[in-house]
């Protein structure tokens, strides 16, 4: 673990939709801070539809209409030298994409074309990026890299349909490597697997991880994937990070009332037990309630969590928390 | 034994690929079994065994190459698929793609009513919306033209649930409804479904890839691989004591939400997809630890185990050794 290699300062990122001539907000990241490490598994968890895959487009420099970056800003690390992402010129941003930082978006094994070999998927791909001269290099290069991801390069030869979605899935996690990405964002890059496939595809991550000393950003709603694989977590609520610290004390020592529920609801096995949900209804991203944006749902919230939201307290030294009952230094007495 | 639905020795054969080059695949390989009236069933097991083709079948979407689907003691037949389906109701993975964002949500409502005749006034259709939503915790007034847009992924699986309700179904197939949504709302989903159960008597499909919910809500579970059924029983027997070495397998790789339990060791998964449907023998052959000479020549059948259904050879002294020998030679 190191220094800071990728930094979101105050970042906001809206959604504008025009719906019959009226022009709609939706505050989808909203004032994000946030700092990654060198070499490190950060992984996002939270609520369905609360701006977790809008964030990592912000991060990636994936930001494209209706998705407007409205405020803050995004640093990269490039070889000791900060860099605003947004003073990249297109080409700039084309260049550092899969070279230094590779984003694999939600439901990505579909680009994977069809009718093509997954050879000519390759060559196509190191074409377009490297400066390859002979015509086997690019092949060669392709079968190296999946020999030592330890992928069987006979899959060179096939059509996607023909492999399994797991296969997919990591051929498509192969490929964004190939560069040696200093950063790999993946967005529920297990989702819809089986448990073994997907530790197969958690296998594949940390070989990369340690192979390449890069970090990964992992967005899942599976926290049984981010108890594996993460070092640090981050948890999300209505377009903000609510809490932040390890796996082990998110796990351990949950603080925000939001990431309690969402530790508590997690069924475990030879406990049928009833569990809850969350009460009350996701707040809507148009119109977020004012204060902390998860007062309308929790049970202690107080005059004041109406009003301001709150800003992050440090519970632990690597463990942040934005709630009040924390701010007060009184939560956790009555638990 | 009184069941609701049973799926008899059902298979599924898809031609894929150009003349030249033409493959078979048996995505659903003689596979039985059945749910009981008030009972959630899981049907889980690999990516791509077979689970959404079963399902897509039992709902008629598909016909079968072979084998029966048999509902309240009635045959389906080829005449017979109106009435089949009335008393099953279909929710799918993705409430995204349930919904066309140019329609408002209450439309898919009153087109059910219409195409049911579920009501004789607009009222009354309102009246019994406004019943099955708040089954799920929603109401009428909270969806009046609203578009899909308007609601999160988890309001609007929740939505597409009371849709399926307005019929007052007896069986629900529910194929991974909860795979795209956050742990909290996996639990209210899954609650819902043993409400219904408990309260109304309905019967759910359960296919899903998170087998922690199905030992938390499922009655019984059966566990495909490669198009064949290769374990079923209840979720006790099956989830905490499983017998066959795949469902062995994908018990110890389910990931816990412990970081001080993470997962030791590394696994073997197949290459191509076709090696092992055109396996002979057990399709598990190839990875299985335990893996015999007979098990590339012969096909397991199923073994009683404890009161659960083993296909494996493993558990062939075990039975009555003779007769089933001879059974799994003759397949
Ligand atoms: N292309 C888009 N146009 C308009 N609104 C969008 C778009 N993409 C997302 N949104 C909205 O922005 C909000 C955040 O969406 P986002 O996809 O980032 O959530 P998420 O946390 O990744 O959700 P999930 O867990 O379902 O993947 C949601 O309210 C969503 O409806
Ligand atoms: N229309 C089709 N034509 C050809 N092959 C098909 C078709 N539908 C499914 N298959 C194949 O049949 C097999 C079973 O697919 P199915 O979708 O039923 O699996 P599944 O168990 O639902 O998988 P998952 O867990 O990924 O949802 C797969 O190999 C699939 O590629
Ligand atoms: S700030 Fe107040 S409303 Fe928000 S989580 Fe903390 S106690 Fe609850
Ligand atoms: S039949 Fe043989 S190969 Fe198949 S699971 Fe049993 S022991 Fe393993
Ligand atoms: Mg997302
Ligand atoms: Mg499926």
């Amino acid at each position: 673990m190191g220094d800071a290699i990728l930094r979101a300062e105050a970042l906001r990122a809206f959604y504008a939709l025009d719906i019959y001539g009226k022009t709609k907000i939706i505050q989808a990241v909203n004032d994000v801070d946030l700092e990654i490490r060198e070499n490190e598994v950060y992984g996002i968890a939270g609520e369905s539809g609360c701006g977790k895959s809008t964030l990592l487009k912000a991060l990636a420099a994936a930001i494209e209409p209706p998705l407007r970056l409205m405020g803050g800003k995004v640093v990269y690390r490039v070889n000791g030298a900060e860099i605003d992402v947004a003073t990249l010129s297109q080409e700039e941003k084309r260049r550092l994409r899969m070279t230094y930082i590779a984003y694999v978006p939600q439901g990505s094994m579909s680009v994977l074309n069809p009718v093509m070999r997954i050879r000519d998927t390759y060559r196509d791909f190191i074409e377009s990026h490297l400066d390859v001269r002979q015509k086997g290099e690019a092949f060669a290069l392709a079968r190296e890299h999946l020999v030592e991801l330890g992928l069987p390069p006979k899959i060179l030869d096939a059509y996607p349909h023909q492999l399994s979605g797991g296969m997919r899935q990591r051929v498509t996690i192969a490929l964004a490597t190939l560069l040696k990405p200093r950063i790999i964002i993946g967005d529920e890059p297990t989702t819809a697997l089986d448990v073994v496939v997907q530790r197969g595809v958690v296998q594949l991550l940390r070989d990369v991880q340690s192979r390449l000393k890069n970090t990964i950003v992992l967005v899942t709603h599976d926290m049984g994937v981010h108890a594996n694989i993460a070092d640090r977590i981050g948890i999300m609520y209505a377009g903000k990070i609510v809490e932040e610290a390890s796996t082990e004390r998110i796990f351990g020592a949950p603080t925000h009332p939001y990431t309690r529920y969402l530790i508590d609801s997690l069924p475990r096995f030879g406990d049928k037990t009833p569990r809850e949900s969350v009460p009350g209804s996701p707040p809507s991203l148009a119109n977020p309630p004012s204060g902390c944006p998860f007062h309308p749902r929790c049970p202690h919230a107080m005059e004041i969590c109406k009003r301001e939201m709150p800003g992050f307290t440090r519970v632990a030294p690597d463990h942040r928390v934005a709630c009040w009952l924390v701010g007060e230094g009184s939560y956790g007495k009555a638990a | 034994m009184e069941k609701l639905l049973e799926v008899e020795n059902l298979t599924k054969i898809f031609t894929l690929g150009s003349v030249l080059s033409r493959v078979k695949i048996t995505a659903v390989d003689n596979i039985s079994f059945f749910i009981r009236p008030a009972e959630i069933f899981a049907l889980a097991g690999e990516s791509g065994c077979g689970k959404s083709t079963t399902a897509r079948i039992i709902m008629g979407f598909e016909r079968a190459t072979s084998g029966a689907i048999i509902h309240n003691g009635r045959r389906e037949g080829k005449n017979e698929k109106v009435w089949f389906t009335e008393g099953i109701q279909a929710i799918f993975q993705d409430p995204f793609a349930t919904f066309n964002p140019l329609r408002t949500v209450e439309r898919y409502f009153f087109e059910t009513i219409q195409n049911y005749r579920l009501a004789t006034s607009k009222q009354e259709a309102i009246e019994r919306i406004d019943a099955k939503l708040r089954l799920v915790g929603l109401t009428y007034d909270d969806l009046a033209g609203k578009y899909p847009s308007e609601f999160s992924g988890g309001q609007l699986q929740r939505i597409s649930i009371a849709r399926a309700l307005l019929t007052d179904p007896k069986l629900i197939i529910a194929d991974e409804p909860v795979s795209m949504v956050d742990a909290s709302l996996r639990m209210s989903i899954v609650n819902l479904f043993k409400r219904l159960r408990d309260d109304f008597g309905v019967s759910v499909l359960y296919i899903t890839h998170d087998l922690a919910t199905a030992y938390y809500v499922c009655d019984r579970i059966a566990i495909m691989f490669r198009g064949k059924i290769v374990e079923m029983g209840t979720v006790e027997q099956v989830l905490m004591a499983p017998k066959h070495p795949y469902t062995q397998l994908l018990r110890a790789s389910i990931p816990e939400a412990d970081p001080a339990r993470r997962w030791q060791g590394v696994i073997r998964l197949s290459d191509i997809e076709q090696d092992e449907y055109l396996r002979q023998g057990c399709r598990f052959a190839g990875r299985c630890p335990h893996v015999m000479d007979v098990c590339r020549r012969v096909t397991p059948p199923q073994f009683d185990v404890d009161g659960a259904q083993v296909a494996c050879h493993l558990y062939a002294e075990m039975s009555r050794s003779d007769e089933v020998l001879i059974a799994s030679q003759g397949q």
